[in-house]
């Protein structure tokens, strides 16, 4: 996947008005088979997935024992296991991980022979449907289907990680360059462009995403990332003991909004009064916005909205002001 | 007919405009690599260059770079336009998107590059 095609703001600004095509096949996919999968699943990760019906996938992150988030990740429930999406880089770590763990479950890791890609935007689900040999417009946002893209066989899956509508499509590797070609050829028309990892970037700051890396690591608590709602004390899990202990975290990921023109960027110091009081995990400009956006570390008592703090860039402190997360939100419908 | 450009090996181009001024911009492989541009910080007329010296930053969506000035002079003039419109440096790199002018530039620098030189040596750097 390049930065980017032609242009970041251009194939941003596509995304957010028409539709973008991304290539995300570096991304990971781990398959759990067996009559112990979810009993692994439930084990491994911290949101409590029992209720997750085949058909629907929910988001939630993995943990050390400590707490610290190993990556986040989608579990989709299939009818007789679970698939899970997880980031390119963390792919093999997450499959050892989960197979020290596995006793006899079956953990596939599917992710080098897997192809993704996505279209995201307002008119990407017309664009989709316009191929798919499924009625569409029933599949609910965190919910797939199984079927075909212009012949070619697929999971069709309403997610995202931009705020816009959109599906997710996984195929073999070899039918990849067929399905890209496909959607480009039929939704060129319509404004669809291939958009690279900077828009990808760009957009999911926007829609306040988290990126993994950047915004947490296996040393961030998902509750001090703003990620309780993935969390369920209530069920164990690895990293539950510690969790249930951390729930008044020191710091807390907020969002930012610049007052003027400067572009925060990952690890620029957060100053209150003078004083350093954390950093930059993300930032950039918005170009839906027309200013620079953060997403920050800040104590819990200035991470409240309306709170002003200073943003160091280049040795000076630019004006921000804490702001709810995210800085944007679709307004056509779901 | 304007001057010809001249380059520096740090990516800016100058053209010498007569009187002992120049307008200073950045080159179109330098705005290629660097992307869209949101966002310049700039010198302040009146403000002293050393050749070579940090004359501001440059923001694009991937990172923020430093400037270097290609010769010596004193700021006269600073592209007000860029403020709103910084996307000029990638849309027009030697003409809308001239960054600022200096005065009082005094020898050339024999260190610049002509366009044929600029671009062989852009060459060897891909």
């Amino acid at each position: 996947m390049p930065l980017q095609y032609t242009s970041i703001r251009e194939e941003h600004l596509a995304v957010r008005q028409a539709a973008g095509l991304f290539d995300l096949s570096h991304m990971g996919e781990l398959r759990i088979r067996g009559k112990n999968a979810q009993a692994l699943v439930q084990a491994v990760v911290a949101r409590d997935i029992a209720k997750l019906a085949p058909g629907r996938a929910q988001y939630t992150v993995l943990c050390n024992e400590q707490g610290g988030i190993i990556d986040d990740l989608l579990v989709y429930a299939e009818e007789d296991g679970y698939f899970l999406v997880v980031n390119a880089s963390n792919q093999d770590g997450d499959d050892d991980w989960i197979h020290r763990h596995a006793g006899d479950t079956s953990v596939e890791n599917i992710g080098r022979r897997t192809a993704l890609i996505a279209v995201q935007g307002p008119l990407a689900v017309e664009i989709v449907q316009s191929l798919a040999d499924r009625e569409l417009g029933g599949v609910r946002y965190y919910a797939f289907v199984d079927g075909a893209v212009g012949g070619i066989a697929c999971r069709i899956s309403r997610t995202g990680y931009t705020g816009e509508d959109g599906f997710e499509l996984f195929c073999g590797n070899d039918q990849a360059l067929a399905l890209w070609n496909m959607l480009l050829e039929h939704g060129r028309d319509r404004g669809l462009k291939p958009a690279g990892l900077g828009a990808r970037d760009t957009l999911r700051l926007e829609a306040g995403m988290r990126l993994y890396g950047n915004d947490m690591d296996d040393r961030t608590t998902p509750f001090e990332a703003g990620l309780a709602w993935t969390v369920s004390l209530e069920k164990d899990f690895i990293g539950a003991a510690a969790l249930r202990k951390a729930q008044q975290p020191s710091r807390l990921l907020a969002g930012a909004k610049m007052l003027d023109r400067a572009i925060p960027r990952h690890g620029y110091p957060v100053i209150h009064d003078g004083q350093p009081v954390g950093a930059v995990a993300s930032g950039n400009i918005s170009f839906t916005l027309g200013h620079g956006i953060a997403m920050v570390y800040a104590p819990p008592t200035l991470s409240s909205v309306g709170t002003r703090l200073a943003i160091e860039v280049r040795g000076t402190g630019a004006p921000a002001e804490v702001v709810a997360l995210p800085f944007y939100k679709r307004s056509h419908p779901k | 007919m304007a001057a010809p450009l001249k380059f520096s090996k740090t990516h800016e181009w100058v053209r010498e405009e007569g009187g002992g001024t120049v307008t200073v911009g950045i080159s179109e492989y330098a705005q290629s690599q660097l992307g869209d541009v949101i966002y310049l910080e700039l010198p302040s007329v009146g403000q002293k260059l050393e050749s070579g010296a940090r004359l501001g930053v440059i923001e694009s969506v991937k990172a923020a770079s430093d400037l270097y000035s290609p010769v010596a002079g004193e700021v006269v003039e600073v592209n007000q336009d860029l403020k709103e419109h910084p996307e000029y440096i990638n849309d027009d790199p030697y003409g809308k998107g001239w960054v600022l002018k200096l005065k009082s530039v005094t020898a050339a620098n024999s260190s610049l590059l002509d366009q044929a030189m600029y671009e062989d040596f852009v060459k060897g750097q891909a």
